[in-house]
């Protein structure tokens, strides 16, 4: 559905239901230079059981008005615009990559209106490799397949997608692609490059926290992930094996399944 | 090349793909061959399982006309060879092309294809299709601006194949795609003489991506297949023109297949509502049976493509031979473009001309030995066919003559057998079609 949040157009996904400001929001935030799209394996579950899914594109990306935020801390606050925004006090955010930055920044700056925190591929800090972060930032779409190659874990490169006949890294890099490298990717592993704050953002989360981490991510390994998710009091952590940075499509069914669990204890569904 | 060691992408390269993609051992028993799954249906976990499958809420499988386990590995395979994000294997070329049009089209809606095709899928396009209300102008292959001015509002897509069949004349490919996507509508292009080792459509424009798997990708002449293959480029909402894609549509319970998946729509939709409706589904054996030709794909297309170029050598010299069509002859009239579309091989599919007509014709068929007459192509072992009396034989003489065809063309698909075998083959079949000759002058 498309909404306005400060005076721009957002897209974001409803998981293929309407709308429905009677059941429980939950909010998914996409990685660096992505879409809602990645979170199809995800969404339309819960859409389909009894809550109100928003999987978002984020300013300037996929389909959403408006150019990409600059910082971590824009984004954090856009997210809670968002929030009042569809007319809901609180609601349960979903983040991966970048999008974890995002959200734990914006359970942060909003403790009571966050009620559950899921991160997948989180870490406190994201800092970039530097060719990386240029060749982004110049527009090189080997900024993408670089991305790509460091994001699938070894079982990944194969493939195997769990939706039959999808082949993950060339969707992953076509969904990169939907707009100027430079005003996505660019913009966003710039933010990423420069925000500082997550580890003291995580020691003021009170909520219920989860964290999804895979054994075979490059981009913010198991530890990175542990050192963030221990200084969120009560935080749990699940751990998948031969599995890299984009878990959230490599091993969607057992992604889903421990957020299910999480979110439907944590967060019900009326 | 970087010159700072490691910031080149280690995503694995074309060889490799051809025989590990889309199949992951350890979640197979670790097996190290792709299994069989010769079933028709899989286990629901619970209720819950079985509706967010039917809701596409998650990944998996709940029936092989759908989907299968085998058949979704050579579609994950074929859709990393040709740079495409997704693909929907059929049971044949055909049903791939009828999947396609079906899913991209509804009735009164219209289409402009290359005239320089198939003799089946010309068919299709000219008897068939219209009975589902979807309409066909036909272009010649190298007028490209034709195609841009046979573009009406119901348009919904350009179709061609890029080499095409029988005569080897090539579409301009990139300038045909800038006039499909600046009338807001995808290229769909059938690849089948390239394969994905010649030429990758995708990467010169196209949005869909067609091959019959029965020839070059499967090579052993053994098992009908074919797929559509996404590029994922294709921009379905940037206008009106696809509601099913763009709208909730009620064909599959209000889904909007653009909004919810994006690049790999077009195979989600073909899959959903076109496989569960029509159901030209890939059996499993046929899949892995493809499957073990593709893992040698680039190696047999290097050997077909070497014993092309010495055949065009050979018949050229020959006195039998009235003329000879294959992108690699200097003066074909597409031989430039032929070397930016097809940089590793032109292929192994040769038209020529035989002096004496179609008795001669006919005679050389009759007499070769080794070579295969039949109607297939892209097989390891060398075909001929005379299409005039065989693959294009339901055609009139003025429909003949608009695709390109001759009475005395013979249709030659060059194997991987010895070069001098074939050619001494073809010395036979040379000497009876002469007789015919002899005798008549006499």
């Amino acid at each position: 559905m498309k909404f306005q949040v400060n005076n721009n157009e957002v897209y974001a996904s409803t998981g293929g239901r309407p709308f429905d400001k009677n059941k429980p929001l939950i909010i998914f935030v996409h990685g660096s230079g992505l879409t809602h799209m990645t979170w199809v394996l995800q969404t339309r579950y819960f859409a389909f059981h009894g809550y109100s899914v928003l999987a978002l594109d984020m300013p300037g990306h996929g389909l959403s008005g408006g150019e990409s935020l600059k910082s971590i801390e824009d984004m954090a606050d856009w997210v809670s615009d968002v929030i009042d925004a569809v007319g809901y006090k609180e609601a349960s955010l979903v983040g991966h990559s970048q999008g974890c930055l995002v959200t734990v920044e914006c359970t942060a700056r909003n403790p009571d209106k966050i009620k559950t925190l899921s991160l997948m591929g989180g870490a406190g800090a994201i800092p970039m490799n530097p060719e990386l972060l240029s060749l982004a930032e110049n527009n090189d779409p080997k900024a993408v397949e670089l991305m790509m190659d460091w994001a699938h874990g070894p079982a990944g490169h194969f493939g195997g997608h769990p939706v039959p006949g999808l082949y993950h890294i060339n969707t992953g890099s076509m969904l990169a692609k939907t707009r100027t490298i430079k005003n996505t990717l660019g913009v966003d592993f710039r933010a990423c490059d420069n925000y500082k704050n997550g580890f003291e953002a995580a020691k003021q989360i009170k909520i219920p926290t989860l964290s999804i981490l895979a054994t075979d991510d490059k981009m913010c390994p198991v530890k990175e992930g542990k050192k963030l998710a221990n200084l969120i009091e009560g935080s749990q952590i699940d751990i998948i094996d031969n599995c890299g940075h984009m878990m959230l499509l490599e091993e969607a069914d057992r992604v889903l399944n421990v957020l299910k669990k999480f979110i439907t204890t944590n967060y019900p569904a009326n | 090349m970087s010159d700072k060691k490691g910031m080149d992408p280690k995503t694995y390269k074309f060889d490799t793909l051809s025989l590990h993609a889309g199949y992951q051992p350890h979640k197979n028993a670790g097996s190290r061959q792709v299994p069989i799954y010769q079933t028709t249906s899989y286990l629901f976990d619970d209720v819950d399982h079985a509706a967010a499958l039917f809701n596409l809420e998650r990944g998996g499988h709940i029936y092989s006309r759908i989907s299968n386990p085998t058949v979704a590995v050579l579609e994950e395979r074929v859709a990393s060879l040709e740079g495409g994000t997704a693909a929907l294997a059929t049971s044949s070329g055909m049903s791939a092309i009828f999947l396609a049009v079906m899913t991209l089209c509804e009735a009164g809606d219209h289409l402009v294809v290359s005239s320089q095709l198939y003799g089946g899928t010309v068919n299709l396009f000219r008897l068939t299709l219209p009975k589902f209300g979807i309409k066909t102008t036909f272009v010649k292959p190298r007028d490209t601006e034709g195609f841009k001015k046979a573009i009406q509002k119901n348009t919904k897509g350009i179709f061609g194949e890029l080499v095409g069949n029988p005569g080897n004349e090539i579409m301009n490919m990139p300038e045909i795609a800038k006039i499909a996507h600046d009338a807001g509508i995808p290229l769909m292009v059938d690849a089948t003489y390239q394969t994905p080792y010649l030429c990758k459509p995708i990467e010169h424009g196209a949005d869909i991506v067609i091959h019959s798997l029965t020839k070059w990708m499967a090579g052993h002449g053994s098992s009908m297949a074919g797929i559509i293959v996404e590029g994922g480029k294709f921009d379905w909402m940037q206008n009106d023109k696809f509601p099913t894609m763009t709208q909730p549509y009620e064909g599959y319970h209000g889904l909007s297949f653009a909004e919810e998946f994006g690049p790999t729509a077009f195979t989600m939709k073909a899959r959903a509502e076109g496989m569960r409706d029509f159901g030209p589904c890939l059996s499993p054996q046929n899949a892995w049976n493809v499957l073990q030709g593709i893992e040698t794909l680039s190696v047999r297309m290097k050997k077909h493509c070497e014993n092309a170029e010495k055949m065009v050598e050979y018949l050229l010299g020959h006195d039998s031979v009235a003329w000879v069509s294959h992108p690699s002859v200097p003066d074909h009239p597409d031989h430039d473009l032929a070397s930016k579309l097809l940089p590793n091989g032109k292929g192994s599919m040769i038209a020529f001309g035989i002096k004496g007509g179609k008795a001669a014709g006919e005679a050389f068929i009759n007499n070769v030995k080794l070579a295969s007459h039949l109607a297939n192509v892209g097989d390891t072992r060398t075909l001929v066919i005379h299409p005039a009396s065989a693959t294009h034989s339901q055609m009139d003489e003025a429909t003949l003559k608009f695709a390109g065809l001759s009475h005395d063309m013979i249709r030659l698909s060059v194997g991987i057998e010895d070069i001098d075998d074939i050619k001494n083959d073809f010395e036979n079949g040379f000497r009876a079609a002469r007789k015919p000759r002899l005798v008549s002058n006499q």
